[in-house]
């Protein structure tokens, strides 16, 4: 059974999000999407300074098995990234929760409150 | 509805990753896939690869009927218990499937074939025998699985737990088997143990009664021997510079094409086979390469684009391999590309080098290739 962390929100392309006290988002991918992957092996994050519009596909990670993207789950610019996963993708393996990907200031802070709660991206992960 | 083999239950309880692999429930990884293929080509690991099919060939003309039928030459099968690797090849040239065929005494030969195939190779080796009218019956073993125990320990774990098989095994050379009849679920099972695998590495693969199966991947788990998924079984494979049917070739492409003219024996002239006249009509303009990435940026995947001096080609399997932890990839690229050079590879928006290596990339724990 993977976690579910239930301070966090969520979508339905399993990425997590995290509000931070100074506004900004922090932005990962599940525990049920770094297992579904599997090892993972190659992490491209975006560029800090970059505009990103809702559900813009904005990160690759690979594992063995595939490549999958990784998307901006609400509007706005891209204020930080994790280059130490990098060198160490399987961070995300290890702890999908820690191994965050990028940081975004949102275009609208209200946008954050739209997104999933841990109940119901359990419930969309059935 | 998916067919499951009798380890079903074990896999799932042992919370593998299930996926459907040929119509087939298989696991793809118990836990990590890298830790999966470092055991094997460190120690020892097995697979339930009961989802290839064992058809017996029995009857008078069996040895002609193979002669026949495969594009590799059983001829140079004289040895009870010799196997040989071969193609089965359609009219004009092209892939049905690759096999292992094994020759056990004049009347009867054994041949694995792939899961997704098995229905077509059946029906296609029943029309063969029919239009030539031959004194042949072809035996679909449904009541045999397969466990491959791979590995440089993979020999000394399968003595451990079948003492009793040592005699007949260990003086085994790779491409042979010997049937052994010993203890496992009742005094007396049989079981067909062949010195064979898809790893690179050294080991055996074992045929028997679905019970028989059971009771022993049971006993090697016991015996510290890994359950491993189709997942590392696909890098170990690739890293081993096998070819994989429906990736490497198909029913789309010559043998010729995939690295595999070794397998194409033309030497005895008074031989036919099916196959023979197209592949002598159309010589290959492409072959089958090894590539290493040479840049960061990406894992090279079956489809993209290998862009050359002497034209396009395409990466037909492509992984991260785990023993050098770069990105490898087998592709059809044209004949005139050489080992050593340079191409790029298209992976998202960007290009990046690769350089044209020999197959196998690892062998028995050693790389083989310059990195």
């Amino acid at each position: 059974m993977s976690k579910i962390p239930s301070d966090l929100k969520y979508t339905a392309s399993h990425e997590w999000i995290r509000r931070e006290a100074d506004g900004t988002l922090t932005i990962g991918i599940t525990d049920h999407a770094q297992e579904a992957l599997g090892d993972l092996v190659f992490v491209e994050l975006p560029d800090v300074g970059r505009t990103l519009a809702a559900g813009e596909a904005c990160t690759v990670v690979e594992s063995v098995k595939a490549a999958s993207d990784v998307y901006a789950p609400v509007a706005g610019t891209v204020v930080a990234q994790n280059e130490a996963l990098m060198r160490a993708p399987e961070c995300i393996n290890q702890n999908a929760y820690d191994a965050w990907l990028f940081r975004l200031q949102p275009t609208d802070s209200k946008a954050f409150d739209a997104l999933l709660d841990a109940t119901a991206y359990a419930k969309e992960i059935g | 509805m998916l067919k499951q083999t009798a380890l079903n239950t074990l896999h799932r309880a042992a919370s593998a990753r299930m996926v459907d692999f040929g119509g087939w429930d298989m696991p793809v990884n118990y836990g990590s896939q890298i830790e999966e293929h470092h055991a094997v080509r460190r120690g020892a690991g097995m697979f339930d690869v009961s989802h290839m099919v064992v058809l017996d060939m029995k009857g008078d003309d069996v040895r002609a009927f193979l002669r026949y039928a495969l594009a590799n030459d059983v001829e140079k099968l004289q040895t009870p218990g010799r196997a040989l690797y071969s193609c089965l090849l359609r009219d004009d040239g092209y892939v049905l499937d690759d096999l292992i065929v094994y020759f056990l005494d004049e009347s009867f030969f054994r041949i694995v074939v792939n899961a997704g195939t098995a229905d077509k190779d059946a029906a296609w080796f029943e029309s063969l025998r029919v239009k030539h009218a031959l004194a042949v019956t072809i035996h679909r073993r449904s009541d045999l699985g397969i466990l491959a125990v791979q590995g440089p320990n993979a020999r000394d774990r399968v003595w451990q737990v079948l003492p009793d098989a040592k005699p007949a095994t260990e003086e085994l050379k790779p491409f042979s088997a010997a049937a052994v009849t010993t203890i496992v679920t009742d005094p007396d099972s049989e079981l067909f143990i062949a010195r064979t695998g898809y790893t690179g590495e050294d080991g055996f693969e074992i045929i028997a009664p679905h019970d028989v199966i059971l009771t022993l991947w049971q006993q090697l788990s016991a015996a510290g021997v890994r359950p491993c998924g189709l997942g590392a079984r696909d890098t170990l494979r690739l890293e081993a510079g096998m070819n994989l049917y429906g990736q490497d070739m198909d029913e789309t492409v010559s043998p010729l094409e995939s690295g595999l003219t070794w397998t194409v024996d033309f030497k005895d002239a008074s031989r036919d086979f099916v196959g023979k006249a197209a592949l002598l009509a159309h010589p290959a303009t492409r072959h089958l390469v090894g590539l290493l990435l040479l840049d960061s940026g990406g894992v090279l995947r079956a489809h993209q684009t290998v862009h050359t001096d002497h034209g396009d080609g395409e990466i037909t399997s492509g992984t991260f391999s785990p023993t050098l932890g770069r990105a490898i990839a087998l592709a059809r690229v044209p004949n005139a590309v050489q080992d050593g050079d340079t191409v790029s590879v298209a992976i998202r928006d960007k290009q990046l080098k690769a350089r044209v290596v020999k197959p196998p990339f690892v062998k028995q724990g050693k790389i083989l290739i310059a990195v």
